[in-house]
């Protein structure tokens, strides 16, 4: 079968299985009861793709997190390394990107900028680490140590933004505002739409050159296809690669972290993430671990997100309904996966 | 009667310890069953979730009673859902896991601001009062820890030697344990591979809504999103360090459960470490009894691998 070829069918399912998730989701809506429906779709709708503000300034900001998490994830489930701590990554860069704004923005002017991502994406990778060092030591499974790794993120950062990094006046449990030149340029006036998109697009265009047209990225794929054929017939190290894959895929979720910070909220606080780490899964999943898939991905789900947003302000819809969206599409997907038997994630 | 001095201390922190051991230990024998059947469920955090909502919810309706009943129900219909994706379509174990969490983290968020409000008015319900034992109740140190507890502890405590029965003893746990080490052999001997998992499954997810409705009848008495705070994912770290043994499984949350005691010491004793310290203890040092005593654990042959019969 030709790529081409390939990908459409993979295409029409996902279609398939977007529209039959977006049927629950209406069904959901409808037995919301004395919510009415119509009003709760017009709001996703508006508040999404409705008007350009919302596509510039909602969904597009929202679906820039979403698309450096969703190759986070991507490139780590293709190594076959499940990491579900892309959320905990995310925080841990936010953080980072935060103090070095602070510590830095006195002495390096714009240059913060770079440092404070810089700062992200190392300690994005550094956390990721240490699942991926306890999975290679102690033969820790990945899944649980990640996710037990996203508390310990969560309280870490409720630490800090209580005590170390908390604002001057000691009120609020959030971090000091950033100051103006550590924070990304618009891209586009009128709306909130960062530098930092076209940041985590020319990361995904990377990321995909990485995994297909580099050595690193032949070790990723197959040790994630045949972990035991890479160590014999390709002489792969794939402890050592799927480690190495774990840790670019914390650099990409601490990353966009650090993105969120500056272009975005720029404070550090507790509720920083709702959940993108999570979404990212279903990103990652949707996209079929591709990276330049993960961009229309993204886009999708940050509408979805956007809306759902939108739906709870306008129409009293909980916003949270929206994951429940994203999980049902990740059973269907899973299902579809062993209808079709074509594998999704490898292992 | 109230303890004062290092007694009481001590006996602080025994029932401490037992009150936090109690609805990981539950989900976590729940989990050794699914886990000796091969089936590693990921989505048990979804369970305790769904039973701390839906029993709070039927306790609401119906008192205590329905509120367990509710409880039960609602961890079963998260494992249902693991089990129709995991046992009757064989896809990949982790990811329908984490899925299902995701779905009913969800859910229970939507219906509960569905049902209870945008402004969130608290909710009051029943609660299972704790069954006192007289006389022994009134051991020095460890009588209340022991023997004044609802009646959930109770169930743990004798779930544990009877589910180590049960493996090791009965035929059907013989036949569980088969499966988990070798399906192919076990359904060539005649056992039904799938319904057992699934059967397996199922009662796993009932503990595991026992579990959260422990949560919020016998300690917390009100619900709030997410409030399972992964105690689902520390069960499954429990059964890794309880060797898949029932009784080390619930000697693991035991000790899980002191080591989260340990902030009373700390308050005891005036040392002001801050807060945020003590929430993430839990989850650190589940990581390092991981990587300290997981070493050596051997996991059931089969325990996650999809392509079964």
């Amino acid at each position: 079968m030709t790529r081409a070829r390939r990908l459409w069918s993979g295409a029409s399912y996902s279609a398939v299985f977007i529209a039959i998730a977006g049927a629950i989701l209406v069904g959901i809506l409808a037995a919301a009861g004395s919510q009415d429906p119509s009003r709760a779709l017009a709001a996703l709708w508006n508040g999404s793709l409705g008007t350009s503000y919302a596509l510039f300034s909602a969904t597009l900001v929202r679906a820039t997190p979403l698309l450096l998490t969703g190759c986070a994830v991507a490139i780590a489930f293709r190594a076959g390394a499940l990491n579900i701590g892309a959320e905990g990554q995310l925080l841990v860069g936010a953080a980072a990107a935060a103090a070095s704004a602070q510590v830095l923005a006195p002495s390096l002017g714009i240059a913060t900028i770079p440092a404070g991502l810089l700062a992200g994406i190392v300690v994005g990778g550094a956390w990721a680490a240490v699942a991926a060092q306890l999975r290679r030591r102690f033969g820790v499974l990945e899944v649980i140590s990640t996710i037990l790794l996203n508390f310990v993120a969560l309280y870490l950062v409720g630490w800090l933004v209580r005590g170390p990094l908390q604002e001057p006046l000691g009120i609020y449990p959030q971090s000091d505002v950033l100051p103006d030149v550590a924070r990304l340029p618009l891209m586009m006036g009128g709306t909130r739409l960062h530098w930092g998109f076209a940041l985590a697009i020319a990361s995904a265009i990377v990321a995909w050159i990485v995994l297909t047209r580099t050595a690193a990225g032949f070790r990723i794929r197959a040790t994630g296809l045949s972990p035991s054929a890479a160590a014999v017939a390709g002489s792969i190290d794939t402890e050592r690669t799927l480690a190495r894959a774990m840790m670019a895929s914390g650099a990409l979720a601490g990353l966009a972290g650090a993105i969120e910070v500056q272009g975005v909220t720029f404070a550090l606080y507790e509720n920083l993430s709702p959940g993108y780490g999570y979404t990212a899964i279903a990103v990652a999943l949707l996209a079929r671990l591709d990276p330049l898939l993960v961009i229309p991905s993204a886009f999708f789900f940050g509408a979805l997100e956007a809306g759902a947003a939108a739906m709870q302000r306008d129409a009293g819809v909980p916003a949270v309904v929206a994951t429940v969206m994203e999980a049902t599409l990740i059973l269907l997907l899973l299902a579809g996966e062993r209808l079709r038997r074509r594998p999704l994630v490898p292992a | 009667m109230i303890d004062s001095g290092p007694a009481g201390l001590v006996a602080s922190v025994l029932e401490s310890t037992v009150r936090t051991a109690t609805p990981l230990m539950l989900a976590a024998l729940g989990e050794t069953v699914s886990e000796r059947a091969g089936v590693i469920n990921i989505g048990l955090e979804g369970s305790i979730i769904a039973g701390a909502f839906f029993g709070i919810v039927a306790a609401t309706a119906g008192g205590v009673v329905a509120g367990v009943a509710g409880a039960i129900a609602g961890g079963v219909a998260a494992s249902a859902v693991v089990a129709a994706f995991v046992v009757g379509v064989r896809a990949n174990q982790i990811i329908t896991g984490a899925a299902v969490t995701l779905l009913f983290l969800g859910l229970t968020g939507t219906l509960y601001h569905l049902l209870f409000g945008a402004a969130g008015s608290a909710l009051a319900s029943p609660t299972l009062a704790a069954w006192r034992i007289p006389l022994l109740a009134d051991t020095p140190v460890v009588g209340r820890a022991l023997f004044e507890q609802p009646p959930t502890t109770y169930l743990a405590f004798f779930l544990a030697p009877a589910l180590w029965w049960y493996l090791r003893r009965t035929h059907g746990g013989l036949a569980l344990r088969a499966i988990g080490e070798n399906p192919a052999a076990a359904r060539a001997a005649g056992i039904h591979v799938r319904r057992a998992q699934a059967l397996a499954l199922l009662f796993g997810g009932a503990l595991g809504g026992l579990a959260g409705g422990t949560l919020v009848l016998a300690q917390v008495g009100t619900f709030a999103e997410g409030m399972s705070a992964g105690r689902g994912f520390i069960a499954v770290a429990i059964v890794v360090l309880g060797r898949w043994e029932p009784l080390g499984v619930a000697l693991g949350a035991l000790l899980f459960g002191a080591a989260s005691a340990l902030q009373f010491v700390f308050q005891a004793l005036g040392r002001p470490l801050p807060y945020q310290l003590f929430l993430a203890f839990p989850y650190a040092l589940t990581l390092a009894a991981l990587a300290v005593g997981g070493r050596r654990a051997r996991a059931p042959a089969h325990l996650g691998k999809q392509d079964v019969v």
